[in-house]
């Protein structure tokens, strides 16, 4: 018997399960890391910032780090959260590269490229 | 704090479950629960319900994927209508006056909820006919599911590729420009103008939203709009009630799914509505 090519739909699905589980590690990290911001934010019963503030920016962020601040943490968590999306549209490229569909790589490409751009837009705004 | 916490992780078990099942962002949902029930400050309502269609989305599909319900081709298609339209929202802030675009945005929820009540009494069946739309198979967007409610694998395919990319598009200026989630935008898209089956529609959206919401998180990520305390406790319990939801949702009639999606689709069409009007 001739070997039939892959259905479509055969090919998604491999596509679909390997994009699953990249995703779900994406995911596990950044609840993880939210976690133990907030059970080190509730065990200490400190924020590691004076009032209502919070840090917002990165360097802020890496210094509260080295320090084990509770809210470093949880934003850290947030940020990862933030990735997670953005992380399935650049695996899905990879996997319809893998699959020869040039023309899915181009519209997923095309995707990203346009996200990129709304984030300097909405930066600069 | 722990009292908070929990509260928050308990709203946000609720968000995830309603949210994953309807293929809605669930900001409609949050918003009005944070700042009328919890006293939150609009800015930061808004902030963490931003958040929570990130984590109402990355809760859904993992379990989506893994069952191979959601449309893969299809989202990213559409996406680029998405992208753009937000895009555009983005640049045309300040030239197009929200007031119509609430009005404009309203009745389209409604005029789709009609649609729905009117699917509902006619039962329509999955489109599969002799001749498949031209530009769905040329872009690949058929494809197949299996339901776990019906207990049998449903072939689709889709049509009105145009219309689909159109509301797309207006979706996605609805989002950039109003700072709304656009998750019932998306499945109406889908379901009502594509005629995809209503679970791969709102998983798909589930999938769609994320991408799309990532884009203005960053944003309100560095402009300090999102508060740790509150957004942390909410995406931890979406992350939980959303990947419930998608498993429910699997169980779940279509049927039963489009009883529950239709007012909630008349509630935001309406609130949107009037929103207009009182602007």
């Amino acid at each position: 018997m001739k070997q039939s090519p892959k259905n479509v739909s055969e090919e998604m699905a491999d596509v679909e399960v390997m994009i699953g589980k990249i995703l779900r590690i994406g995911v596990i990290i950044s609840a993880s890391i939210m976690i133990v911001g907030i059970v080190l934010l509730i065990l200490t019963g400190k924020s590691g910032y004076p009032g209502d503030t919070y840090p917002t920016n990165f360097s802020q962020i890496g210094q509260g780090l080295i320090q084990f601040k509770p809210f470093a943490i949880m934003m850290l968590g947030i940020f990862c959260l933030i990735l997670t999306p953005v992380l399935r549209v650049v695996v899905s490229i990879y996997s319809f590269y893998k699959e020869h569909d040039r023309m899915y790589v181009i519209i997923t490409t095309a995707v990203l490229i346009i996200l990129a751009v709304c984030l300097i837009v909405g930066i600069r705004a | 704090m722990i009292t908070y916490a929990l509260t928050m992780i308990a709203i946000g078990v609720f968000a995830g479950l309603a949210g994953a099942v309807l293929g809605l962002g669930g900001g409609i949902i949050l918003t009005p629960i944070l700042t009328l029930l919890m006293g939150v400050d609009i800015k930061y309502a808004i902030g963490a319900s931003i958040i929570a269609v990130i984590a109402t989305s990355s809760g859904a599909t993992i379990a989506y994927l893994q069952n191979q319900i959601l449309n893969l081709r299809v989202a990213m298609f559409l996406e680029i209508a998405t992208t753009l339209g937000a895009l555009s929202g983005a640049l045309l802030t300040g030239v197009l006056d929200p007031k119509y675009l609430y009005i404009l945005f309203g009745l389209l929820l409604l005029f789709s909820a009609y649609n729905m009540i009117r699917k509902l009494r006619r039962n329509e069946g999955v489109l599969n006919r002799a001749h498949p739309d031209a530009l769905a198979s040329k872009f690949k967007l058929n494809s197949t599911y299996f339901d776990k409610a019906a207990m049998k694998q449903i072939d689709y395919q889709v049509e009105n590729i145009p219309g689909g990319f159109a509301m797309m598009y207006g979706a996605g200026i609805a989002s950039g420009l109003l700072g709304i989630g656009s998750g019932a935008f998306k499945v109406t898209a889908m379901d009502t103008i594509m005629k995809m089956p209503l679970k791969p529609s709102t998983s798909t959206s589930n999938l769609m939203m994320g991408v799309t919401a990532a884009a203005s998180a960053t944003v309100y990520f560095f402009n300090g709009s999102i508060k740790p305390q509150i957004a942390v406790p909410l995406a931890l319990g979406i992350l939980v009630g959303a990947t419930l939801g998608s498993r429910l949702m699997q169980h779940l009639s279509a049927r039963f799914i489009r009883l529950i999606f239709i007012p909630v689709l008349a509630y935001i069409g309406l609130e949107m509505f009037v929103k207009g009007i009182r602007l």
